[in-house]
């Protein structure tokens, strides 16, 4: 039960957000990273347009043996990733990646320094997520 | 530059204005705007002239803004200064002086709705009661609860502090690095000046953060009173 990494990305495929929190996962380049959540937008896009029956909201969680990648896609297009021990619950992960999604409201969204679509750089944010992830 | 922007905004203004005079000649039949109106939302009594001027005063005094909403607004008044301003400086400046202008309106409504139905309306004349007005009354009528600190300045005779542990106004916003002089709460600063100086107590008023252990938006309001209400202080002990 670990909270891994949190990645925000914006609705281009851009990952304008990436924090670490525990070892456990192979640390990646910036820009490995940045092509992963290409890429990770690409699959999500496709999940999207796989379901058989009608419009479907794409892919929600991806696991493997060593982790599990809850993705959160809001209104906007902004999606959320948190990357998590495989033994974490689908609900606590789910209410972890919404308080985020509000932490994102308030310290991004209400901030005027924060160019939207851009890599985010609040310390309001940084703060509350912290905030967010540490109990768990 | 900036104000070659401005100009063509109040252009627009006033040929919307233009327009609705035209209305008045023929004032037997209202503008079809406002009788759309009325049939969307019957106001019992309600003329097509009906504005917000005309609403009862202290029908708002309890009501409350949405945080969010205001918090939006807030951050674009910024964004929109900050298109037209060279440097720090200057950003405060306009902000102050937006937030003198909301100061104004915020005196006489605040005057007006303490005093306008007592019996004996008074108006503060001393330095320490208008101060405690400031701390109190005002931040009460703007943020829905009192400052937390009246300071003297130490070294000046004639500054005093108003401290503020967690001002509502800027719990959203995060300044970067490079901008770490400002403070967003000059718009308050502008509030407390245009209140200073309508109740005849000009001064200078600056906002500064100074960050506090569990208070990182910790913001003082900085006054230097006019020599002029020194003296008249002086004169009146």
């Amino acid at each position: 039960m670990a909270i891994f990494a949190l990645w925000v990305i914006n609705k281009a495929g851009g990952l304008v957000y990436q924090r670490n929190f525990t070892d456990g996962l192979a640390p990646l380049s910036s820009n490995d990273a940045l092509v992963l959540a290409g890429t990770l937008h690409g699959i999500h896009a496709i999940t999207a347009k796989l379901s058989p029956t009608g419009s479907s909201s794409g892919c929600q969680v991806i696991e493997s043996e060593t982790f599990k990648l809850h993705i959160l896609l809001t209104a906007t297009g902004t999606k959320f990733v948190l990357l998590t021990s495989p033994a974490e619950l689908q609900a606590q992960a789910d209410s972890v990646l919404r308080r985020v999604y509000e932490a994102y409201a308030d310290g991004v969204m209400k901030n005027p320094f924060q160019t939207p679509e851009m890599p985010i750089r609040s310390e309001g944010f940084d703060a509350r997520v912290g905030a967010i992830v540490k109990p768990a | 530059m900036a104000y070659n922007n401005v100009h063509p905004r109040l252009s627009v203004f006033s040929t919307g204005s233009q327009s609705s005079l035209d209305y008045i000649p023929s004032a037997g039949t209202p503008p079809p705007g406002s009788a759309g109106r009325q049939s969307v939302t019957p106001i019992p009594k309600a003329g097509p002239s009906k504005g917000i001027y005309d609403r009862p005063l202290n029908k708002t005094r309890n009501t409350e803004v949405s945080a969010a909403a205001y918090a939006f607004l807030f951050s674009e008044m910024i964004q929109y200064t900050q298109k037209r301003v060279h440097g720090i400086g200057d950003l405060e400046k306009r902000l102050s002086l937006l937030g003198y202008r909301i100061g104004t309106r915020t005196l006489e409504l605040m005057i007006w709705r303490n005093e306008g139905n007592s019996k004996n309306p008074k108006r503060e004349t001393r330095l320490l009661p208008v101060l405690y007005v400031v701390h109190t009354q005002l931040w009460k009528a703007i943020f829905g609860k009192t400052a937390d600190a009246i300071e003297k300045s130490v070294e000046n005779d004639d500054e005093y502090m108003i401290i503020d542990n967690d001002p509502p106004i800027t719990k959203y916003i995060s300044i970067p690095k490079e901008m770490s002089q400002l403070s967003c709460s000059a718009l308050t600063a502008g509030i407390v000046e245009a209140l200073l100086d309508g109740l005849g107590f000009p001064a200078r008023v600056t906002a500064h953060s100074v960050p506090k252990e569990g208070f990182p938006l910790r913001t003082t309001i900085l006054i230097k009173l006019d020599r002029s209400v020194m003296e008249r202080e002086e004169a009146l002990k």
